[in-house]
């Protein structure tokens, strides 16, 4: 009885000394990218590369993504606001929640299973295959040269699409709300333009999102960096940049959403 | 008359956390020689070269390469030591998003401000050291892996290093492919006049081109020698591991318990 209750405190101590740790150095590595990310910018063709990468490659599905979500929301909220004899304020609710919530989390989570993954399986797969190592023998610093380029492609695709994710919701919303249902266009977007204020909505998903894309590439490179160099480490660190990386966005929309709600005082 | 090396390891120790697997290293590498470092798997042959180097530190005792105490260097002086070194790893660690050319070209790139059209010259200079280079615009995987070796080469020599270190060359090589390895280590290392490591457990081929063994065992130096001295030995390890004895003092069996013991035997006589 003494022993497993030993025991079970042993292996919850182990677990949290364990995720301190990684806290840690995943902090420390956050560091090392920024102290080495000069050669992403006087050498802005490697970080136009991952930005090809980790961008352009996921436009695809945020697009359709977006479209989809834009969609529904269109049909659940017209369900809502007929009842009400609001349906010109489709385009409202469509928006707010398309720049606001939507449009910054859903993407940021589209992101981190796509380019997330691919990001750390990359770096990963470097690592086992002693590629890494053999350009750190060549003086060449794998984090400045490999890892900060990865860094700063995700952290400027993200906004972009989370801005394209938000643009194709609304306009999924206008094809079910105004082209199928039949809500009047002229108060769809009128009401949609009196109602988004620049700053508070628009700038404010941008913040999100770059926060967001922070978040996720550090995730993701520093799971890929940390991988063991097996097969088995490499598809265990790529399980876990998705997972810690939706989780993570989740804390950090709640906290963000709450900081915008007060007016960041 | 004092030798001239350009790699000196003295007292040199290393392990993980309790596990030991360097334990009192002493060898030195003159300027100009293939020196070999052979051993049995697991006998801290590749750890000694990554001590070399600096991607590791010692627990004890230092390695100095030309005339510097590598564990001490700065991140700065590290990288400016290695810049005059090149390695061959045990399966080439070449880029693979990038095709031969460009995998040869990366050092070049890098750490020089050479104009492309004298990289694209020396590239394919280097390439055709070790016979590859028709094949500079494929993509690694589309090579065998004695070519992807030699590109390898190509690309550990891009930069003319003064020291040239081997992780086990000769792995998983043919015949063919092993011969030319084996004479290009010799011939890269006079025409660069580099000094060469190898890591190898490969007697026959490494015999042919090594001017000097370091033989080890259990984490120590256990012999030392002219390929010749070497293969004349009558030491029962050297003699085992030169000849390929399948006992002797490195045991067939892994350390364990009695086999009957396992079995239970004694408990069914008893």
């Amino acid at each position: 009885m003494v022993d497993g209750l030993l025991d079970w405190f042993r292996l919850i101590g182990g677990r949290t000394i364990n995720a301190l740790w990684r806290i840690g150095s995943g902090t420390r590595f956050l560091f090392l990218i920024l102290l080495n990310s000069g050669l992403s910018f006087r050498r802005f063709g490697l970080t136009i590369r991952k930005i090809f990468f980790s961008g352009v490659l996921s436009v695809i599905i945020i697009v359709v993504s977006g479209l989809f979500v834009g969609m529904v929301l269109a049909l659940q909220g017209y369900e809502t606001l007929q009842v009400y004899g609001s349906e010109e304020k489709l385009g409202v609710l469509v928006a707010l929640s398309l720049l606001r919530e939507l449009g910054p989390v859903v993407s940021a989570l589209l992101f981190a299973s796509r380019a997330g993954s691919a990001i750390t399986a990359e770096i990963g797969l470097m690592k086992a295959t002693e590629q890494l190592l053999a350009m750190d023998i060549m003086a060449v610093n794998p984090i400045g040269r490999v890892v900060a380029p990865h860094f700063w492609g995700g952290v400027i695709s993200m906004p972009i699409l989370a801005t394209i994710f938000s643009a194709m919701g609304i306009f999924g919303a206008y094809l079910i709300g105004v082209v199928l249902i039949g809500v009047d266009g002229g108060a769809f977007w009128s009401q949609m333009q009196d109602a988004v204020d620049f700053r508070y909505d628009i700038v404010n998903s941008l913040i999100k999102s770059f926060v967001f894309g922070v978040a996720v590439t550090a995730i993701a490179t520093f799971e890929g960096f940390d991988a063991a160099p097996t097969a088995e480490g490499v598809s265990g660190a790529t399980a876990r940049t998705v997972v810690t990386s939706s989780l993570v966005i989740l804390a950090l929309d709640l906290m963000l959403t709450g900081f915008m709600m007060r007016g960041w005082n | 008359m004092a030798q001239d090396n350009l790699v000196d390891i003295a007292d040199l120790h290393f392990g993980y956390g309790a596990s030991s697997i360097l334990k009192g290293i002493n060898l030195r590498i003159p300027r100009g020689k293939v020196v070999a470092i052979m051993g049995g798997s697991g006998s801290g042959k590749t750890t000694l070269l990554k001590l070399i180097a600096g991607q590791l530190k010692p627990s004890r005792g230092n390695v100095t390469v030309n005339n510097k105490i590598v564990h001490e260097l700065d991140h700065d002086g590290l990288y400016r030591m290695r810049r005059k070194m090149g390695m061959l790893f045990q399966f080439g660690a070449l880029f693979t998003d990038v095709s031969v050319f460009d995998n040869v070209a990366f050092p070049l790139r890098e750490q020089t401000d050479l104009p492309e059209a004298i990289i694209r010259d020396m590239v394919l200079m280097k390439l055709h050291a070790v016979g590859l280079r028709g094949a500079h615009k494929l993509m690694p995987n589309e090579l065998s892996g004695g070519m992807a070796r030699r590109v390898a080469l190509a690309r550990a020599i891009a930069l003319d290093p003064s020291l040239i270190l081997y992780d086990e060359p000769f792995t998983g090589l043919d015949p063919i492919s092993l011969g030319v390895i084996g004479n290009l280590i010799r011939r890269l290392n006079d025409a660069l006049g580099a000094t060469s490591v190898v890591v190898t457990h490969d007697i026959h081929e490494s015999v042919k081109i090594i001017d000097y063994i370091y033989l080890t065992a259990k984490g120590e130096i256990v012999a030392q020698g002219s390929p010749q001295e070497m293969l004349a030995s009558n030491d029962p390890l050297v003699h085992q591991f030169f000849h390929g004895d399948p006992d002797g003092p490195s045991p067939f069996h892994y350390p364990t318990t009695p086999y009957a013991q396992e079995l239970g035997l004694k408990a069914i006589h008893g």
